[in-house]
């Protein structure tokens, strides 16, 4: 019962994304229209870890938290590839990575996109040139957009959704894989 | 002659020839085609004296008087309960035979072909004349020649010591069950040379209660321990599997069946109606074999033991059915009773046919795949596409899947069930619940055992050499399994007409009683008795093909992008057959969950590096489920009778003189004996 | 006439109310959770995305992977015309009764769980082999908790409990009513992977049961498979609904009693899902071996409801 009267106290307790940061108010509208023309309303999101710190993640896990609330978008995990229609990947791709976040993506059914997440997944950021990293993730995958920074804000994170799904072909058109 | 006594001529007839004819064969190859041909006239001939007395609906009688006259001479009689069996076992020898002619190919040069086509002749007579026995002779030399063709045929493969084992566990237990059949009969016949069944139906109804009660539960135990009802079923899943596929097939199918018969024929016709607790240790004795003979074949990784076991929880359903039937035969609700006994007879019916489906299936994927470990097979939907389709067909009316003929007998044997409800003693209706309870959780179960069967057995990838270079078998082995596969369909469609015609089987159980309740509708549906509910199979099949037909329109209209890739492994390297869930780790839950019903024998061993123990070589678990009604009975029973025998032994001096000695004695009491009785 | 056309518009408003369902227990926990959330109609989106997406079917796999889908989603809409929803089907052509509706449930679990192993995913095979392991342990409470309202009516056809509730308001608040709807509805948590049995939203693959068969779907298979389930769960609910509060429900054809039996029915089902909603917030999943506890719990909840309509005579 404690449960129930703390969440009756507390209430919503979404942030509006356009608060704040102006460019934050860009996000959370074009987000919405993006969204609702490719996807219709809904996109599954599948995360990899190719490597990374769990920086990225971390702030990844709070786009889910009541603050960010990236349900509201129609945005929501999933636990397998196949469900999934974009994938967010992160770290610099280790080589031990390399082949599942490949496979992982081969998996994906079209129409797919990809958004790599962090200095590491757009440039190997602190990593680079290390004997472990075989490179940024658009040497492994086709990257649709990027979001820098170590680690980005959740709401750079879902500016970042939002570029890929603007390079978007039309839905029929097949993704070519390479690698 | 008339045409019963034609068609009865070409059944004896041609299990006889074949019999003969297949002993003195040739060639290997020429005893296999007798042996097929022989069945086959017999089986026609059976059938059609079946189909005759259904037809006319009027018992035939033939007696052969000098034929043993001091026993009583050889009594035939046909009426439509034995009809049915007839029918039964009849039906379902046609397409063993035919399986048998390409299966029994593998035994060429290592097997007598000549003696198992004489043997299998037989044991098709033997159990073509149990339905039809009119006297207490005819019935126990046709049971006794049953077992005995029958014992010959499951040690075909003798040169597997677990073969040995199951054809003395076989041997023993059908003729305990023997020993209490002639006390039983015994016991009804009114005079010494009065041991016809009519005889026996009027001196059973003179009998004092006592001696009543005592004949049933010998009937029980021992039709029972044909049937294979636990306790009494530790035979079955010895046999069944050592045994070849299409005599499996046989004996699960129809001969245990004819324990069924046996116990029907005693309790519903001869004994009439009984005190309750009849019925309650039928129910009680249903209830044990269903639960029972499921979960151990949820356990099970030999797939012909799984089947062996999922006969026992069928016989279990069947008895659940007979128990309801006696008991509200008992407190005079004689139309109800017939509803208990109607599902019985159906689901009786319908097993034979799934059952024998999936037992030819079974070998055919043994003969291919050489094994019979579930844990060795995998992938043969892709290489033996017809054989797995079938299976799957078998197993759904296994798992009492609608609208297969499974589920049309199991919702019956719950309407027989519910019926209870009407009993007037409250005491004895509480009893309703519980064993709805029982038949809801057997069925759940059963789906899971048979979503292992199935699915670990020919889904995903070959886990072994042999299934992995497995091929399709003979065309005519997948032709009488089609036959087979249409009948377990078909009988799901027309269920309310199998029951219709079952229903006159049933009226003639209980003359001039009552007429069963309107069971059937239109020949589609299916009716609960006195009551509204009702199902039709045949409804429910087209409005899910309707279903299924419109939706796949609407894909194929829209279009569908179709692409295929590797299974999604979490993207790590390869997909081997050792990433696959085995068939123990999918009964793994339930396992635990029943443990201790399983108590499994339990064995960690660890060995390590001699350097030192922190490095582990190797890791060895086993885990085995041994039926604890064995250790818990049937072993002490075992040992005390070698103790008992070994004492006996001491009777036998070796010498001549003491031997003598005993025969003067036995004489001596002999003539006593029959001067005192005099 | 009208009756055959009352029982195929009733469902297909339950095929296309199901997703609503779904989206509104997902609505409401979220808004329990201190989060706005998607709006409770975001199912469909889902449902119109998957439709638009490219089927992958792996290698290993058979014609029972493609069949699946077909034969999860043909069952549970078979099912949605046998119970009472804003109708009650009822009179000469019902296809079937209480068995018939539980054992077409347990044939789209069969195929799924065949689904399942047939990928030789070893994800799949654990789905499969806890699914059926749940299925089997429910199969008796979901009968006996229905029969103990049929012992009452006297039969296993809705129609026949449906109206013998109606005839006897008394009866729906005596024990064995509540006993059974407590059993009932425990076990529609367990059939239809819900908390505390089974968490849909997982993404732990060893938590699964119902999630982890079909992580080999994709596309409009997928589509297919989630619209079953959901209208699986539009079943149980509303027989959970309608067989213990029929009140509401159209005994006639007239228009205003189909509209009074439309508004009851989504009433009701809000309720019932609210209740799931709050349940699951509550709550934490339990330990896959724990759950066998919970199950004999809800038996032995459906055992003491018959006991009880016999001690009632």
């Amino acid at each position: 019962m404690r449960l129930f009267s703390k969440i009756w106290r507390i209430g919503i307790a979404t942030e509006p994304l356009l608060a704040g940061d102006p460019a934050a108010i860009d996000i959370g509208r074009a987000l919405e229209r993006r969204v609702t023309r490719l996807f219709g309303r809904a996109l599954a999101i599948r995360l990899v870890d190719a490597g990374s710190c769990n920086g990225c993640e971390l702030e990844i896990a709070g786009l889910a938290s009541p603050i960010y609330d990236m349900e509201r978008f129609g945005l929501h995990f999933v636990a397998s590839p196949r469900h999934a229609d974009l994938l967010l990947a992160t770290g610099p791709v280790t080589r031990n990575m390399e082949i599942p976040l490949r496979r992982t993506y081969d998996a994906m059914p079209s129409p797919k996109c990809v958004v790599a997440i962090g200095d590491c997944a757009k440039t190997c950021g602190v990593f680079a040139g290390s004997y472990a990293v075989v490179g940024p993730v658009d040497s492994v995958i086709p990257v649709d957009a990027s979001v820098a920074g170590c680690p980005p804000e959740p709401s750079d994170i879902l500016r970042g959704i939002l570029q890929a799904l603007d390079r978007r072909p039309s839905r029929s058109h097949v993704h070519a894989v390479r690698g | 002659m008339n045409a019963m006594g034609v068609a009865l001529s070409v059944m004896v007839a041609g299990y006889a020839a074949g019999a003969c004819l297949a002993a003195l064969a040739p060639s290997p190859r020429a005893a296999r085609l007798i042996t097929a041909l022989g069945a086959l006239v017999g089986g026609s001939g059976g059938l059609a004296a079946a189909i005759i007395v259904f037809a006319t609906r009027s018992p035939y009688d033939v007696a052969f008087p000098n034929l043993v006259a001091a026993a009583g001479g050889v009594v035939l009689r046909l009426d439509l309960l034995g009809a049915l069996f007839l029918a039964l076992v009849a039906a379902i020898s046609l397409p063993a035979a035919v399986y048998g002619i390409t299966y029994t190919a593998a035994y060429e040069g290592r097997r007598s072909l000549r003696v198992f086509g004489l043997m299998f002749n037989g044991f098709l007579l033997g159990m073509c004349l149990v339905p039809c026995a009119g006297n207490v002779f005819t019935f126990l030399l046709a049971w006794e020649f049953m077992a005995v063709t029958s014992y010959f045929l499951v040690m075909t493969e003798s040169d597997h010591p677990e073969t040995r084992h199951a054809g003395l566990w076989y041997a023993a237990m059908t003729h305990f069950g023997f020993v209490l059949l002639v006390p039983m009969f015994l016991l009804m016949a009114p005079g010494a040379d009065q041991t016809s069944f009519a005889d026996l139906r009027a001196g059973a109804a003179l009998l004092p209660a006592a001696v009543r009660s005592g004949v049933f539960v010998l009937a029980l135990v021992a039709f029972g321990s044909k049937a294979g009802i636990v306790p009494l079923h530790v035979w079955l899943p010895r046999a069944h599997p050592a045994a070849p596929a299409h005599v499996s097939a046989l004996m699960s199918g129809v001969m245990i069946k004819l324990g069924v018969y046996g116990l029907l024929r005693v309790a519903v016709d001869f004994l009439g109606t009984g005190p309750a607790w009849w019925g309650g240790l039928v129910l009680l004795a249903g209830s044990l074999s269903a639960l029972g003979g499921v979960l151990y074949a949820l356990a099970e990784n030999d797939l012909k033991r799984l089947l062996a076991y999922s006969s026992v929880e069928n016989i279990g359903i069947i008895f659940l059915g007979i128990g309801a039937g006696l008991v509200l035969e008992s407190y005079g609700l004689h139309a109800l009773a017939l509803v208990g006994f109607g599902a019985a007879l159906l689901h009786s019916v319908n097993h034979a046919c799934f059952k024998a489906l999936l037992f030819l299936a079974t070998g055919n994927v043994d003969h291919q795949a050489h094994t019979r470990n579930m844990e060795q097979m995998g992938g043969l939907i892709k290489r033996m596409p017809q054989t797995a389709t079938l299976f799957l067909i078998g197993s759904a009316a296994a798992a009492a899947l609608p609208p297969l003929n499974g589920f049309a007998s199991e919702w019956m044997v719950f309407q027989a069930l519910l019926s209870g409800a009407q009993i007037p003693r409250p005491e004895v209706a509480i009893g309703t619940p519980l064993a709805v309870g029982v038949l809801a959780l057997t069925s759940g179960l059963a789906a899971a055992c048979f979503v292992k069967a199935f699915g670990i057995s020919f889904l995903a990838m070959p886990r072994s050499e042999g299934a992995a270079h497995a091929t399709e078998s003979h065309w005519s082995t997948r032709a009488v399994m089609g036959v087979l596969a249409a009948g377990c369909v078909l009988l799901g469609l027309a269920a309310p007409r199998a029951l219709g015609g079952l229903s006159r089987v049933l009226v003639s159980l209980s003359p001039g009683k009552s007429i069963a309740p309107a069971q059937t509708r239109a020949g589609v549906w299916l009716l609960s008795p006195h009551g509204i509910a009702q199902v039709s199979p045949l409804l429910i099949a087209a409005l899910l093909t309707s279903v299924i037909v419109v939706v796949a329109a609407v894909m194929r209209v829209r279009g569908l992008e179709l692409r295929h890739a590797d299974t999604w492994g979490c993207g790590r390297i390869r997909q081997t057959p050792r990433m696959e869930y085995t068939s123990s780790a999918f009964a793994e839950p339930l396992r635990r969950i029943f443990s201790e019903l399983y108590r499994p024998a339990e064995d960690l061993s660890v060995s390590v590096h001699a350097e030192s123990p922190y490095f582990v070589r190797s890791i060895t678990y086993t885990s085995q489920v041994v039926p604890w009604i064995e250790t818990a009975f049937y072993d002490p029973v075992i040992r005390g009778t070698r103790a008992l025998a070994t004492h006996v032994r001491r009777l036998q001096a070796g010498s001549v003189h003491v031997y003598l000695l005993y025969i003067t004695g036995a004489l001596v009491v002999a003539l006593a004996a029959a001067w005192w009785f005099e | 006439m009208s009756r055959f056309l009352a029982l195929v518009v009733q469902t297909l408003v339950a095929v296309a109310l199901a997703p609503a369902l779904t989206g509104f227990i997902r609505w409401l926990k979220a808004r329990l959770q201190g989060r706005r959330g998607a709006p409770p109609w975001q199912p469909y989106f889902e449902i119109r995305k998957l439709f638009g997406k490219e089927a992958v079917v792996s290698h290993t796999a058979s014609w029972i992977f493609t069949a699946t889908p077909f034969v999860v989603f043909s069952t549970a809409v078979v099912v949605a015309s046998l119970v009472p929803l804003v109708v009650v089907p009822s009179g000469p052509f019902v296809a079937g009764d209480l068995f018939a509706a539980v054992y077409l449930l347990l044939l789209g679990t069969f195929f799924l769980a065949l689904a399942g192993l047939d990928t030789g995913s070893p994800f799949g095979g654990m789905g499969a082999s806890r699914e059926m392991t749940v299925v089997a342990l429910t199969e008796p409470t979901v009968a006996l908790s229905i029969v103990a309202l049929a012992l009452n009516a006297g039969s296993t056809s809705f129609s026949q409990i449906v109206a013998h509730t109606l005839a006897e308001p008394s009866a729906a608040l005596g024990s064995e009513h509540l006993l059974a709807f407590a059993a009932l509805f425990i076990v529609t948590l367990a059939e239809t992977g819900r908390l505390p049995v089974d968490n849909p939203s997982t993404h732990l693959e060893l938590t699964m049961i119902h999630e982890a068969m079909v992580l080999e779907y994709s596309g409009p298979y997928l589509a297919l498979v989630e619209w079953g389930a959901a209208l699986k769960l539009l079943i149980f609910l509303a027989l959970a609904a309608n067989l213990f509060v029929p009140w509401g429900i159209a005994l006639s054809f007239s228009p205003v009693a189909l509209l009074i039996g439309l508004v009851s029915l989504i009433v009701k089902l809000a309720v019932l899902s609210a209740a799931v909603a709050v349940l699951e917030t509550r709550v934490a999943k339990l330990r896959l071996f724990r759950v066998p506890e919970l199950l004999s719990a809800s038996f032995v909840l459906a055992l003491l409801a018959v006991m009880s309509t016999f001690l009632a005579r």
